[in-house]
């Protein structure tokens, strides 16, 4: 077991876990919001993903304004969608709204199974962070370094928004209590409708990070997201921090089992998940409802 | 292929009940009626593709009793799965006749239930559905690990063999009658469970925890029970598809097969017995002939489940007797 084995994984493991945080996060956002498991949510990290693609291939855009583009055009379609289905089952059993995000989720991935076939698609890294730095035990490649730095930093942005600006201030009474905001003259539901967008945002930001990482393939989010159910429904849904760090925690665990024991790798974070709700069934940081 | 009652669990209307919305049948009627498709069912269609139909059924009605304690599972696929690849092994390895490679089987979803209900009943609603999705995954890892599912390949060419050691499974119409009487079973089962008293106590969770819980009923006790009955169930269903197809693949544990069993439910009515047979029949049907084609099941499986849950949430069965219940109700009401 060398240590430039160990520190390789726990890179790796970094990286995925970043992309569990941003994931988790995003679902978070609009769980707390709208009261919707958003199972599309990986959908819109391939969504993310893709639009970084087509803009690149189609349009000749690249990767930097793609990595604003790319989310926004994400979140413009789940608004879209928010507006004219998902917003029709508020009113009804929450599992609906799981049911529909779920048959969205079927749908726009078998369209684009169905329109681009389900091998992956390359997509370069860009230039100026193509190389990496030699760290004597470990060669850490500049893009790796900074998809981390990347979603920490929008990871924590968003925490920041939600917990200590006016307008995080506004979407909270929004979710604490939404006839009383409306009777301040907040107009709510737009407000849900950028919340949603705001969350479908954060999954198609980790969507253009991933692509040059992961190939680009319809399917790449479909699998991913039940991962993240299991990091959400160990976290618990208490708070905005707690799902940032369990995601990052459980990426890194996965990646050192990799290197202790390789078949367990895909399996640890449900594991976990189960002892976790023999243990505490709210998640670490949930509260008890 | 309408076997039995028109199963609304309030309305008693039988079939013919059902299209004139007017005559009252009495059930046993709409029984026969059901009774006499399923036996000459297979003389008019190929009777493998209808055995087939038939476990799906049996799994969309197993997955549908877990309903009537108003939980929603989003892992079937676990339970029907697993027992699909343990009855595989046990006729294909160790050469046991289809009876008890299905007891087996159905033994192993049973065990896998207990061991999920436990977890997954600590959490309601939407993180009950999130959590058994979620253990459901792990089995799908773990179907992809362990060596005797073949991971990609799957268990192939199962050998059926022969059922009560005298009627050769590999003729088609035994098969299909085969199949057809473990759904006849397990569907007769589910029709006592929701009917008996222990039924009646599950609706009553359903429709006000609380209050069942006050009235000292040990909720959490009877939430396990007929998860694990439900587990059972499906995993019958499982064992059974592995004999009629000869096939255990990783498909069977895959997240889109819970899905899609929730969608048969939904689509046929949720709220009703007979519903997840009617969507079971629809959606095996709709995936035989899309698939050739050429169009993307996946989108089309996705946009009808948006449209039942936008448009018609009580499913076939339920909208159907909604509409008599409405007629027949208002001059006696």
């Amino acid at each position: 077991m060398s240590f430039q084995i160990l520190s390789g994984q726990l890179l790796v493991g970094l990286i995925n876990g970043s992309f569990y945080a941003l994931l988790s996060l995003g679902f978070a956002v609009i769980f707390g919001l709208l009261g919707i498991i958003n199972v599309a949510q990986g959908t819109f990290y391939m969504l993310g993903a893709f639009g970084s693609w087509m803009l690149l291939n189609y349009a000749g855009v690249g990767y930097w304004p793609a990595l604003f583009l790319s989310p926004l055009i994400a979140a413009v379609v789940g608004m879209a969608l928010e507006k004219t289905l998902i917003a029709r089952v508020y009113k009804l059993d929450h599992i609906y709204g799981l049911l529909l995000t779920y048959g969205l989720m079927m749908f726009i991935q078998g369209m684009f199974v169905y329109w681009f076939a389900t091998a992956g698609r390359p997509y370069p890294v860009p230039l100026n962070l193509r190389g990496g730095f030699d760290l004597g035990f470990l060669f850490l490649p500049k893009y790796r370094a900074w998809v981390v730095l990347a979603s920490l930093v929008f990871c924590f942005g968003t925490w920041f928004a939600i917990e200590k600006t006016s307008l995080g201030r506004t979407l909270r009474a929004a979710t604490e209590n939404p006839q009383l905001t409306r009777a301040f003259g907040i107009n709510v539901p737009a407000l849900l409708t950028f919340g949603f967008g705001a969350g479908v945002a954060l999954a198609g930001f980790a969507g253009v990070l991933a692509a040059p990482i992961y190939s680009v393939s319809p399917l790449m989010g479909g699998e991913l997201v039940i991962t993240v159910f299991a990091v959400v429904v160990v976290g618990g849904m208490g708070s905005i921090l707690g799902s940032i760090v369990t995601g990052l925690s459980l990426g890194v665990l996965e990646g050192l089992t990799k290197v202790f024991y390789p078949p367990g790798a895909n399996m640890v974070i449900f594991v976990i998940m189960f002892i976790v709700l023999l243990i505490k069934p709210a998640g670490l940081f949930g509260r008890e409802r | 292929m309408a076997t039995t009652s028109a199963g609304p669990v309030r309305s008693q209307t039988g079939l013919a009940g059902l299209l004139s919305g007017k005559v009252r049948v009495p059930p046993i009627v709409a029984y026969a009626v059901g009774l006499a498709v399923l036996v000459v069912a297979p003389f008019l269609a190929y009777p493998l593709f209808l055995a087939k139909i038939l476990c799906f059924c049996l799994f969309a009605c197993a997955f549908n009793l877990l309903g009537s304690v108003g939980l929603l599972s989003f892992g079937h696929a676990a339970f029907f799965g697993a027992s699909a690849y343990v009855a595989g092994h046990a006729l294909k390895v160790w050469g046991l006749p289809f009876e008890l490679a299905a007891l087996i089987g159905t033994a192993a979803a049973t065990v896998l239930g207990v061991v999920f209900g436990f977890v997954a009943i600590r959490r309601q609603g939407l993180y009950f559905a999130m959590i058994t999705l979620a253990l459901a995954q792990m089995i799908y890892f773990l179907a992809l690990q362990v060596p005797f599912t073949h991971a990609e390949d799957g268990l192939t060419g199962v050998p059926r063999g022969y059922i009560l050691g005298l009627f050769n499974l590999n003729n088609l119409y035994v098969l299909y009658y085969t199949a057809a009487v473990i759904f006849l079973v397990g569907y007769f089962l589910i029709y006592r469970i929701t009917r008996s008293t222990f039924g009646q106590i599950l609706k009553a969770i359903r429709e006000k925890e609380p209050r069942a819980i006050s009235l000292g009923y040990r909720v959490n006790d009877y939430k396990l029970l007929v998860f694990v009955l439900s587990a059972a169930l499906a995993g019958l269903a499982g064992a059974t598809k592995t004999m009629v197809v000869q096939l255990a693949s990783l498909t069977d544990v895959h997240w889109s097969t819970s899905g899609d069993v929730i969608l048969m439910t939904l689509l046929g009515g949720s709220g009703t017995l007979f519903g997840p047979v009617v969507g079971a029949v629809l959606v095996e049907m709709l995936q035989f002939y899309l698939a050739d084609s050429g169009l993307p099941i996946q989108a089309v499986i996705g946009a009808i489940f948006i449209v039942c849950i936008l448009l018609f949430r009580r499913g076939i069965v339920g909208e159907i007797s909604q509409m008599l219940g409405a007629k027949r109700d208002t001059p006696a009401s």
